[in-house]
């Protein structure tokens, strides 16, 4: 029975639950509602919950447990080397359940009946040509240890199959059968259901726990796999990025970390004042009716997907600079360069660090303003002398935060920063950054048992420690200075 | 600290008047003024530079909608096509598309001769250069699917290769044709004796929504229905996951979390992760879902996963919002009449906060909608031309692409046609994008209320 189906069982069995429940409860009552300790539909959602909770818990169990299982029965089929190393291992399960996978489609379409699948050898001639013949492409030929792994594989999946839906169907059952058996007209049900209501809220709040826990596992241990293949202190402090998928490749950060940091210096150039002078105008010179128009439009800079940016760096801007600043002054022939990624990485940020300063600067008090007004200031001096000093620790973070996301920044330099690793002071010279190589060293046919693959690991690492590092400092700056006036 | 700054002979004199502006009176509204000026030049910037970009995407794109299309009677030859005449599907099969391809090249020759239409240096060759690589394609399918056509004369409208599109969307000119082995200017004349014609004409294409992506040679026939298809796939998938979800986590932490060392740790989750660059949830993914996990690569259901990663955060930070916004008066009248604290929440709280929560949602989606590094980490940039099935078939583990990622897959590619195509791609992007947003702007006009 497939998922689908087994949900589709949980969903009746549920429905069946809720009926009972809500009956046994009214009859034990005599259908007299002041009698009973809850409201009945409280007794029917009893009756469903019931039903549905322990199946899926079951259900998933098995879902994440079975694969598991499979792949120790079929340990014993590969040579000690692959069963050593994780990598090698994973690969050779990917090929024993493609190739399952392949047998699979074959009976289905009717080109083998499924002894004709469990008898098939390779002695009797090339299985993969045989598997191509149904559409399924496989790599290398394959070998006999891969092929009765496959098809024991098969063997294993078909009694997981059957077991999971029994499991699942007796535990749907089980609890169906429970939730009759309690219900009647002095059972607690609005408590009990509430306690479970209670317990999916708090751990649907721990999948943002989950996430993060996936995101530092996921870094950090593909990183120290890099770091087991490639010595720390070359990632770090070598001057030369020159991958190379046929190995001895030169994997220095530096290049990388200067085209990152380089770039973002450009796009806050850009975006400080720009996004601070339009915050200003907005929130001391606008009048109401500009306000409400200005600031939306703004706004929708922010909404518009960074691709498209990308794809107007690319085309549009970097031609121009090219055309009309690198190559007359001779500093450079090239579209993409740090210059154009950013320009346009700065435009980007403008709404960002607008909104935010627009924040804080709503958040001086109006007696500062007044005060200032009150000796004699213009308006402009009560900007320059008051609001912006009593501001400043909040556009400093907002700035800060801007530059995380700038640092952050993907499709943009892609698109419009080019792909060299270099290490030059020239703004019209194409460099690279961070995100650009974990892109390109993870797209593409990978392996990720090199070097050169595992290195983008690394690399998001160093991101992700760069941009929270931001994060935590900026946070750190405004939480400050919001509780001066609070 | 100004007071140092100011020249004692700035200030104003005893004699002179007060209806003339003094020295210092004029350079303090001199720098009034500027101040006024900066923050104006701030605003007409960026707003100049959003015109300018959304003019110049829109101005290269909208030419995507339209497709330079040859429309001629074509003879199906039965000798080419079904060489042994028994019309056996078996058998016809093994007619390739280079044997269709003689037969539309034969029949647009024909009709050129036919309607005298002729420029000198152009020969049978370099008209068979006209029709589109993917039309040959087209009729094969359509004489397997109907034999009896075999021997008819058909009216049939092919597409024009990208370069005569071009042509009459301005991207070729007689000038760039002398340079670009893959046109003559003499194409181009005969290009436009054919409009004249009626033979070829520029019309609407419908297949740019419909057709899948095609290969470099043939930008003509590119279309976005698989990226079209995967993107609604994830949105679907990422609304059924990320709104309950999100939703039970902002009514937890708001309403019943005790305020305890890991209520606070979730907090700090929440907001490091809205900060976290999209990237890394891209990693995320790759490495848990498709590495770990053993997700197919290029599926719609990786894609959303990780999206709704990403609109997890927001959501739930949004719907804290709304639900903050309902007064305490409804809570302690509902609490007063006797409803336990979860009756009062699901009862009274959440519908009141519905539309602030719905408006988020949507606007997250709409961010999500757009996000491009994380999807071509998990590898679905990738060149799919085959429909993924239906959602009930397993469609969502199905490779497929995403409209931005598709953008991005164009913009990559060499001839400039994909430029326009991808220009186009991010129009009907925009054009999801401003439905999302204006359906939440409606959604918080209609419903929401103040207190």
């Amino acid at each position: 029975m497939s998922v689908f189906m087994l949900l589709v069982v949980i969903a009746v069995l549920a429905l069946v639950g809720f009926v009972i429940g809500r009956q046994r409860a009214l009859a034990s009552a005599a259908g007299n509602i002041k009698e009973m300790h809850s409201l009945p539909l409280y007794y029917g959602w009893h009756g469903a919950l019931m039903v549905i909770v322990p199946s899926l818990f079951a259900l998933t169990f098995w879902l994440v447990i079975q694969p598991l299982v499979i792949e120790r029965q079929l340990v014993g089929y590969f040579p000690p080397e692959v069963v050593e190393s994780s990598a090698a291992r994973t690969l050779a399960m990917a090929d024993v359940r493609r190739v399952a996978e392949g047998l699979d489609i074959a009976i289905a379409q009717g080109a083998m009946t499924e002894v004709q699948a469990d008898m098939v050898r390779t002695e009797f001639g090339s299985v993969r040509d045989r598997l191509a013949d149904v559409g399924v492409a496989l790599g290398a030929e394959v070998t006999p240890q891969i092929l009765t792994a496959a098809q024991d594989y098969r063997k294993y999946a078909v009694v997981g199959n059957i077991g999971r839906s029994i499991l699942t169907f007796l535990v749907a059952l089980a609890g169906l059968i429970y939730a009759i058996r309690i219900t009647n007209k002095d059972f607690r049900a609005r408590n009990r259901v509430e306690q479970v209501i209670m317990a999916l809220l708090s751990l649907s709040s721990t999948v943002a726990i989950l996430t993060t826990v996936g995101i530092v596992l996921s870094l950090v241990g593909e990183s120290l796999r890099f770091f087991t293949m490639y010595p720390w202190q070359d990632f770090f402090f070598s001057l030369t990025w020159s991958p190379n998928f046929q190995g001895g490749s030169d994997l220095g950060l530096a290049p990388l970390l200067w085209g990152t940091i380089y770039i973002s210096f450009v796009s806050i150039i850009v975006a400080a004042p720009i996004g601070l002078f339009s915050a200003i105008y907005l929130a001391e010179y606008a009048s109401p009716r500009v306000r409400s128009v200005v600031k939306p439009a703004i706004e929708v800079i922010a909404g518009i997907p960074t691709v498209v940016f990308g794809l107007f760096a690319l085309v549009t801007l970097g031609p121009i600079l090219r055309d009309w600043i690198a190559e007359p002054t001779g500093w450079g022939n090239s579209g993409s360069s740090v210059m154009t990624a950013g320009l346009v990485i700065g435009i980007l940020n403008i709404p960002f660090v607008s909104s935010l300063a627009d924040d804080v600067i709503n958040a001086v008090p109006q007696a500062m303003r007044d005060g200032s007004y009150g000796i004699g200031a213009t308006k402009s001096e009560t900007i320059r002398l008051v609001i912006l000093p009593a501001a400043l620790p909040g556009i400093v973070g907002g700035m800060l935060l801007a530059l995380s996301r700038a640092i952050g920044e993907t499709m943009i330099v892609t698109m419009g920063a080019g792909a060299a690793a270099k290490l030059d002071l020239n703004p019209f010279e194409a460099m690279t950054t961070i995100t650009v190589k974990i892109v390109s060293q993870l797209t593409g046919d990978t392996e990720f048992d090199s070097p050169e693959t595992l290195v983008a690991f690394a690399l998001g690492m160093t991101l992700f420690v760069l941009t929270l590092g931001l994060n935590v400092v900026a946070l750190y700056i405004v939480r400050k200075y919001r509780e001066q006036y609070e | 600290m100004s007071d140092a700054s100011i020249n004692p002979s700035d200030l104003p004199q005893k004699s002179e008047s007060l209806l003339v502006p003094s020295k210092l009176m004029r350079r303090r509204n001199a720098a009034e003024t500027r101040y006024k000026a900066y923050g104006i030049a701030a605003i007409v910037i960026s707003l100049a530079t959003l015109g300018i970009m959304l003019i110049t995407i829109f101005s290269d794109g909208i030419s995507a909608f339209s497709q330079a299309t040859l429309r001629f009677p074509v003879t199906m030859d039965a000798a080419t096509l079904d060489p042994k005449g028994n019309r056996d599907i078996a058998e016809m099969t093994k007619v390739t598309t280079v044997g269709y391809k003689k037969v539309l090249e034969k029949s647009l020759i024909a009709e050129l001769v036919l309607r005298q239409v002729a420029v000198d240096g152009v020969s049978e060759k370099d008209i068979g250069a006209f029709i589109s690589g993917d039309a040959p394609a087209r009729l094969r399918d359509m004489v397997l699917a109907d034999p009896s056509l075999i021997g008819q004369t058909i009216d049939f409208s092919a597409f024009a290769t990208g370069r005569i599109d071009g042509y009459f969307k301005g991207r070729v000119t007689m000038e760039t044709a002398k340079l670009d082995s893959n046109i003559s200017p003499e194409q181009l004349q005969l290009a436009d004796k054919m409009q004249e014609a009626g033979i070829l004409d520029v019309r609407f294409n419908t297949k740019f929504f419909t057709n899948p992506d095609a290969s470099d040679t043939r930008p003509e026939s590119a279309g976005l229905g698989v990226a079209i298809i995967g993107t609604l796939y994830m949105m679907a998938l990422v609304v059924v996951l990320s709104l309950p979800l999100g939703v039970a986590a902002a009514i937890y932490l708001e309403e019943f979390a005790p305020q305890n060392r890991f209520t606070d740790l979730i907090e700090v989750n929440i907001s490091n992760l809205a900060a976290v660059p999209s990237i890394v949830f891209g990693i995320l993914g790759l490495a848990i879902f498709i590495n770990f996990g053993g997700l197919p690569q290029s599926s719609s259901m990786v894609g959303a996963l990780v999206l709704t990663l990403m609109a997890l955060p927001t959501i739930i930070i949004a719907t804290r919002a709304s639900l903050r916004a309902v007064p305490p008066s409804i809570r302690t009248a509902a609490l007063g009449i006797g409803a336990s604290k979860v009756q009062m929440v699901f009862h009274h709280v959440l519908p009141l906060a519905m539309p602030g929560i719905l408006t988020g949602t949507i606007l997250s989606l709409a961010s999500s909608l757009g996000e491009t590094g994380p999807l071509l980490l998990i590898g679905m940039q990738a060149f799919v031309v085959n429909y993924p099935s239906g959602p009930l078939a397993g469609g969502v583990m199905e490779p497929a692409t995403a409209l931005p990622v598709q953008v991005y897959a164009w913009a990559a590619r060499s001839d400039p046609a994909f430029i326009e195509r991808a220009s186009g791609a991010i129009i009907v992007l925009l054009a999801f994008l401003l439905v999302m947003n204006i359906v939440a702007i409606i959604l918080r006009r209609r419903f929401e209320r103040r207190w």
